[in-house]
């Protein structure tokens, strides 16, 4: 992986550079040392790693404030970590630049019933958000699957979703505010406890930016009721197209389930011998469709489900009948990474989007890939909303399956844009779809998301290296290319 | 001066190629009364995108719909309601309250404005629900960012920033919104007589229920009389309206439970259908805030809990004659003041609700208010500084609607 190259100046001041950010930041808050270091090394994406010069942990805004402002007269590369979660080396270090990990800031800040909303730091992990307020039963409703480790300003970064997405958005949609220290030190207080923050979408645009544009160091999210009851239904294909048939149907329905999820044949067998779910395993495609709401609703619902999904040509068919059954169908697809991971030496998880009535041909077209490689590949599918999870399974001791690997899972999400969908619906595109992100947009495109950057960042110190495949100078990207004042559209309608 | 009607992307590109380089400035809109929001644009040309209409792409089984930025937003409710599916947003219809007629806003206009209606407690905003866009930046350059498919963190969330951004940043072109299925039942249950402070309590109540409530609102006996709707006129006392949406056995259920919660609050009637509808629309559109066509208009989105104190302050601070209803649960206070009152109110209005949170925008007023108010909140100077730096990476020589949403030196170009 090309990543920006070190500068060699500042490696040779590395303890100079500690000694300085000791000043900012006291104590055991400034890691130096080598062998510590080493536990910073890689995010969730393994197969990258490089140490960083130094972690620096604040404990205080005023301190995250001082390091930014600090790194910034230095000229030194901070790249934020949250949990180190990401799947797509978001938080990969720098070998000349600094990790600035939130972990210190774990602490919920304020609960807000009135105003349904919740105050956290952001290294306050998704569950803990959820756990806190469910005694008067209430929730945050993005759930990733991460969400017993992964950090809520990591999810803010990443904008990260989750199985309810479909009815209740990602993170995006369930923040309400920000608090943001910009590389200069400066710090932004976005939006509040009222709904629409007023002005630009800053807010918006800070959500989702892989930690490119500021660090985060408060977030208030809004919590729901918890649905009074939730009930699923487990269906059974021949085929995935009658399972894309299937869900289609439903959405015609006017039903928007609270999640719809598939599995092909090879994701259940795994599924189904590693936790023994009952999964069906005569059939090629499962869903399993939640309902949740007022016992009324859901009761209405379900029927509806059901004879959608026997019209659609379903063979198995089943509705929980408790809540235990309920968590029961979901935990072979909550299990369904580690599941394959037994089957499998090492996978790697790929996260394109799509247009949901692609997904025969999606399919189809990534079992031929599996063959052009010589790699299985098993798919687990938010189905409700087109994003594709296909775990390619390959073996790292292999010579080269590791590349092959990676290039069949560039050619998959290549296959996501073809068909109108988008490289990364949740994980992000940090270092790993960073140089697929042409395939994606425009230069024109991509250049303007650049100068975004430059509004925030005009040194390009924050995490430099993720998203963009080329680094434009600030400089450079702000010359306008005049075409040479030529008074244009005679032909316009005017008056 | 010279009003220009592009009928294509790349003719907008043209003008504002040329303004950017001569360098003139543009004003534009959707040609809609919503070009009143925000402060006077001083430009000598117009780009009017009225012309730029038609729907693009729909596929409603996949909840997407694209259209061009000139199209009328009840053209597109129109045919998204022959296949039973709609704007989650609830777009509203402020033609009438800026003294123009009904119908006439267009998407572009919408979305520039971020502008969402009562569903915004339960569905969000107009931001959340853009997944992409084609835009020409003050540049002159066509780009596109999100995509047509709901989940997407490709690349920074460029759409959320042109939305609310009233064209200050980039001309919208194209806009791919998410569609939603449309309740097929939707039933109103209304609490009279409550005074504001007991009325915010009975919405927050209703909204901590896990009965999804999809609209609460509370409007005064002086509102509430001026509704179409009969007993709510002959009822001459305070509304509080509890809305909820869905399948018909979901509606009735949930209306059952949530009346008899509400009920501890005071006497509980429901709105069917027909009624329901029609005062949201009331709601939606603010159609029964004043009858005073010279009444300054401000829209103040609070902390919902905190609707009934900050109206309470503004009413102490400010003349008697003003009127003011509730919305979002209370987090949304749309206040209407004399013509006469000294610097539009804006002062007391703000002090109001700062210990609290939140933003005010003077929705109408005379331009010559609107020249030497703050129409918008006032921000940081750190927010402030980084708007206009954003404002120039998208509009270098300032030429999109240049002081729409800050007067600064940095909007004159150099
Ligand atoms: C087993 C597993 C399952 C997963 N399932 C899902 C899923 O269902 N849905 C989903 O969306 N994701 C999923 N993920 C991915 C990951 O958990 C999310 O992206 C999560 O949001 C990352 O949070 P984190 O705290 O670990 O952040 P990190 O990994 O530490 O950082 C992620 C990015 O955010 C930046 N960042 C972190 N904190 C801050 C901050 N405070 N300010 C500014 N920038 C910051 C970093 O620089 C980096 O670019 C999964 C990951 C794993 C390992």
């Amino acid at each position: 992986m090309r990543m920006p190259t070190p500068n060699d100046g500042l490696l040779q001041r590395r303890s100079e550079i500690v000694d300085r950010l000791r000043g900012v930041v006291p104590g055991p808050g400034v890691i130096g040392e080598r062998d510590l270091l080493r536990a910073y090394e890689c995010d969730g994406l393994t197969a990258y790693r490089q140490v960083p010069l130094a972690v620096v942990l604040p404990s205080t805004t005023a301190q995250v404030s001082d390091t930014l402002r600090l790194c910034q007269e230095m000229g030194l590369k901070v790249v934020p970590r949250g949990a180190g979660t990401s799947l797509s080396g978001g938080a990969l270090p720098l070998a000349d630049g600094i990790v600035l990990g939130l972990s210190k800031f774990n602490r919920i800040l304020d609960i807000d019933y009135d105003n349904r909303c919740v105050v956290a730091q952001p290294g306050v992990t998704n569950l803990a958000i959820s756990q806190a307020v469910t005694e008067r039963g209430f929730y945050y409703a993005p759930d990733p699957s991460s969400q017993i480790a992964c950090t809520i300003g990591g999810n803010v970064a990443e904008n990260a979703g989750g199985v309810h997405c479909l009815k209740y958005g990602l993170t995006t949609n369930n923040v309400l505010g920000v608090e943001v220290v910009l590389m200069s030190g400066e710090v932004v207080r976005l939006g509040g406890r009222h709904l629409d923050a007023g002005g630009y979408d800053v807010l918006g645009a800070v959500t989702g930016s892989e930690g490119l544009l500021g660090v985060i160091t408060e977030v208030t999210v809004r919590i729901l009721p918890k649905p009074a009851t939730a009930r699923a239904v487990l269906v059974g294909f021949p085929t995935s197209r009658q399972a894309g048939d299937c869900v289609a149907a439903i959405i015609a329905a006017g039903i928007i389930p609270g999640g719809m999820e598939m599995m092909d044949g090879p994701a259940i067998r795994a599924a189904e011998d590693f936790v023994k779910a009952g999964y069906p395993l005569d059939v090629d495609a499962l869903l399993i469709v939640e309902l949740d709401g007022p016992e009324a609703e859901v009761d209405h619902l379900i029927g509806e489900v059901e004879s959608i999904a026997r019209q659609q040509g379903a063979v198995s068919l089943r509705v929980s009948q408790s809540e235990e059954e309920r968590l029961t169908f979901w935990a072979g697809r909550k299990a369904a990474f580690p599941a394959v991971g037994r089957i499998s030496p090492d996978y790697y998880c790929m996260d394109g989007t799509i247009p949901r009535g692609r997904l025969p041909e999606v399919l189809t077209r990534t079992s031929e890939l599996s063959e052009t490689y010589g790699l299985r590949v098993a798919n687990v599918f938010h189905a409700g909303d087109g994003n594709l999870h296909p775990l390619i399974l390959y073996d790292a001791n292999v010579p080269d399956e590791l590349e092959r690997a990676e290039q069949f899972g560039a050619d998959i999400l290549k296959l996501c844009v073809d068909v109108g969908g988008v490289l990364t619906g949740e994980h992000g595109v940090g270092v790993e779809k960073r140089d697929l992100m042409e395939y994606q947009f425009e230069a024109a495109d991509l250049e303007q998301q650049q100068r975004l950057k430059c509004a925030f960042d005009p040194d390009g110190l924050l995490n430099p290296g993720k998203m963009f495949p080329k680094l434009h100078r600030c400089a450079e990207l702000g010359r306008m290319h005049v075409r040479g004042g030529k008074l244009p559209f005679p032909d316009l309608p005017r008056f | 001066m010279t009003v220009y009607h592009p009928e294509t992307t790349e003719q907008v590109c043209e003008v504002v190629a040329w303004a950017a380089a001569a360098p003139v400035p543009l004003r534009v809109h959707g040609g809609s009364a919503l070009c009143r929001l925000g402060r006077p644009v001083i430009a000598e040309h117009d780009l009017v995108l009225s012309t730029l209409r038609g729907i693009l792409l729909y596929e409603p089984e996949e909840l997407v719909l694209a259209a061009a930025a000139g199209s009328r937003v009840v053209e597109i409710e129109a045919r998204l309601a022959r296949n039973n599916q709609m704007l989650a947003f609830e777009p509203p219809d402020l033609g009438p309250l800026l003294g123009a007629p009904a119908g006439q806003a267009t998407l572009g206009d919408i979305v520039d404005a971020n502008l969402s209606g009562p569903r915004r407690v339960k569905a969000g905003a107009v931001r959340d629900h853009i997944l992409g866009v084609k835009v020409v930046t003050g540049r002159g350059e066509v780009i596109k960012a999100g995509g047509r498919v709901v989940k997407n963190v490709t690349g920074y969330d460029l759409p959320k920033l042109m939305t609310g951004a009233f064209g200050t940043l980039s001309v919208l072109t194209e806009i791919t919104v998410k569609a939603v299925p449309a309740a097929p039942e939707t039933n109103t249950l209304v609490v009279t007589g409550l005074d504001a402070p007991a009325a915010v309590r009975a919405l927050t109540t209703a909204l901590q229920t896990p009965h999804d409530v999809s609209a609460a609102a509370y409007l005064p006996a002086a509102v509430a009389q001026r509704s179409s709707v009969d007993s709510l006129a002959a009822a001459g006392e305070s509304a509080t309206l509890v809305r909820v949406e869905g399948f018909g056995p979901s509606v009735a259920a949930r209306s059952a439970a949530l009346r008899a919660i509400l009920e501890s609050a005071g006497s509980v009637q429901a709105l069917e259908t027909d009624d329901s509808k029609r005062v949201w629309r009331e709601v939606r559109d603010v159609a029964l805030l004043t009858t005073d066509q010279d009444a300054l208009v401000w829209r103040i989105s609070v902390p919902p809990a905190a609707g009934a104190e900050v109206l309470a302050a503004i009413g102490a601070a400010l003349p008697k004659s003003v009127e003011s209803f509730l919305d979002w649960g209370g987090g949304l206070i749309w206040l209407a003041v004399p013509a006469d009152t000294p610097g539009a109110g804006a002062r007391p209005i703000r002090a109001a609700f700062a210990p609290f949170g939140g933003h005010a925008t003077l929705v109408r007023a005379p331009d010559s208010v609107r020249m030497v108010e703050e129409v918008f909140q006032p921000t940081s100077a750190a927010l402030a500084a980084l708007t206009d730096r954003i404002k120039t990476q998208f509009d270098p020589s300032h030429v999109l609607n240049p002081g729409r949403v800050r007067a600064t030196a940095s909007e004159i170009p150099a």
